[in-house]
């Protein structure tokens, strides 16, 4: 934008106080990374405890989207101030993205806080400045944070260590009983949803998970005071919304009982740590492997005159010289 | 070509465009050809879809951070609907460049410059142009 950069500090005052467009510059100024996002990190922090965050996750296509805005309009329906981080995929070619969740959220009003946020690279179905984007959100006096993550395959979990309380979006053929009782997403939620619950399947999809959490039952796997419910859900006319709405409330209110809310913000606070740390890593990775040294291994072993461990071997060397 | 430029911090400064079809007008092709064009420029581009209004977009505008407009036309609504959008993003005091797409006779291309449009995109327009028209009105290169 053209007009003049405010200081973070100028900017956090104002969105606390309902500036809009402060709230969405902070986000791009987290979303730039680097020492701004730090400094508003530790300007928003401590304002940011109050909010519940919930995570919506499940496959491309499953209708997360268009629940969110049916959700989200039940929030406000209720006197809440939601707001959204909707993440959807960046290109690895060029980095550019198409963030086409607003499409779907045409008919939220628009006091609601929406903000399209591409993954730039970051893998596991959310992007880095997640976090820091969830904190600018709740210290701007949005509650709850609403995050729905890319479309998701098997193992792209990293939403439970953002939000605390995950709903994962089914939809009817989504595949068999093995399908439902393989590892990853399907362990991590908190509350199931039967999306386009209209489509044939729907029950069989209700039956598979129902299995599942049996077992997770008879293993042990399971928290004894909570399992996670199931809905049946038509996102289109607004079918199940009030449940999932209810429900989500009622495992807020399981996390403060049973003492899991600090546990959950524990794992996140780990989270937010190793993904910063990591990419600090990254970088040092990359300049080694760009010393000459490395880059004449690298060569050797694609032209088959060195092998794999020889270059692991000069890498290791690399990474270990002072930089 | 990418428009992600990471300076020795680690910044990322990607430029960020909204687009949309602003009231009744439901040819949204050439729109999705142009998003397509953009995201392979590197850009992100937040597409709101069919029937936004003005108020729809400047706060999309606001919430999105957008550093850049792009409305496209093709119901010959443009001398109502661009200035509306131009009142719009004033009463918000939203300085963002608005760029209009679609078909514009080219008599009304001066009225729209002059009303405060930042540029006008015909059909036919090639993937380069659209970038470079883009790439001039949010970093005036």
């Amino acid at each position: 934008m053209s007009r003049p950069d405010l200081a973070a500090a100028e900017l956090v005052e104002r969105a606390t106080n309902g500036d809009r467009r402060s709230v969405g510059r902070l986000l791009s100024l987290v979303e730039r990374g680097g020492a701004g996002a730090e400094e508003i990190a530790e300007l928003t922090h401590l304002e940011s405890h109050s909010s519940h965050v919930i995570g919506i996750t499940g496959a491309p296509g499953a209708g997360k989207s268009t629940m969110v805005a049916k959700l989200v309009a039940a929030c406000t329906a209720a006197g809440q101030r939601p707001a959204v981080l909707a993440v959807d995929p960046s290109s690895p070619l060029t980095g550019g993205a198409i963030l086409g969740d607003r499409v779907r959220m045409a008919e939220v009003d628009t006091t609601a806080f929406i903000r399209s946020v591409a993954t730039r690279g970051h893998a596991g179905g959310l992007a880095l400045a997640i976090p820091g984007g969830a904190r600018v959100l709740a210290a701007a006096g949005f509650d709850p944070v609403i995050i729905e993550t890319v479309g998701v395959g098997q193992v792209e979990v990293d939403v439970t260590a953002a939000a605390d309380t995950t709903v994962v979006v089914v939809t009817p053929g989504m595949g068999d009983a093995v399908q439902a009782n393989k590892a990853g997403l399907l362990e991590v939620a908190d509350i199931f949803v039967v999306n386009k619950a209209d489509r044939p399947g729907a029950g069989d999809a209700r039956r598979d998970l129902e299995l599942m959490l049996e077992l997770s039952h008879v293993t042990g796997q399971e928290d004894e005071s909570y399992r996670p419910p199931i809905v049946m859900v038509n996102s289109l006319d607004g079918d199940g919304i009030a449940e999932v709405y209810d429900l989500i409330h009622t495992h807020q209110d399981h996390l403060v009982t049973s003492g899991t809310l600090h546990d959950r913000r524990c794992r996140r606070t780990r989270f937010e740590l190793a993904s910063r740390a990591g990419l600090r890593f990254e970088r040092v990775l990359t300049s080694a492997l760009d010393t000459p040294a490395v880059a004449a291994v690298i060569d050797d072993v694609a032209a088959g005159r060195a092998t794999p461990a020889s270059g692991l071997a000069a890498l290791t060397a690399a990474l270990d010289a002072p930089l | 070509m990418s428009d992600t430029t990471t300076p020795s911090g680690g910044e990322d400064t990607t430029t960020r465009v909204v687009l949309a079809k602003l009231g009744l007008d439901g040819h949204d092709r050439g729109i999705k050809v142009v998003a397509r064009m953009l995201r392979d420029a590197g850009m992100e581009v937040i597409y709101l879809g069919l029937r936004q209004t003005t108020d729809s977009i400047v706060a999309a505008v606001e919430q999105e951070d957008a550093d850049a407009i792009g409305l496209s036309m093709h119901n010959a609504g443009h001398l109502t609907l661009g200035p509306a959008m131009l009142a719009a993003l004033d009463a918000a005091d939203l300085d963002v460049p608005l760029i209009i797409g679609g078909i514009v006779p080219a008599p009304d291309l001066p009225i729209l410059t002059e009303a405060g449009v930042a540029a006008v995109l015909g059909p036919g327009a090639s993937a380069d142009e659209v970038v470079r028209t883009v790439r001039r009105v949010v970093h005036g290169e």
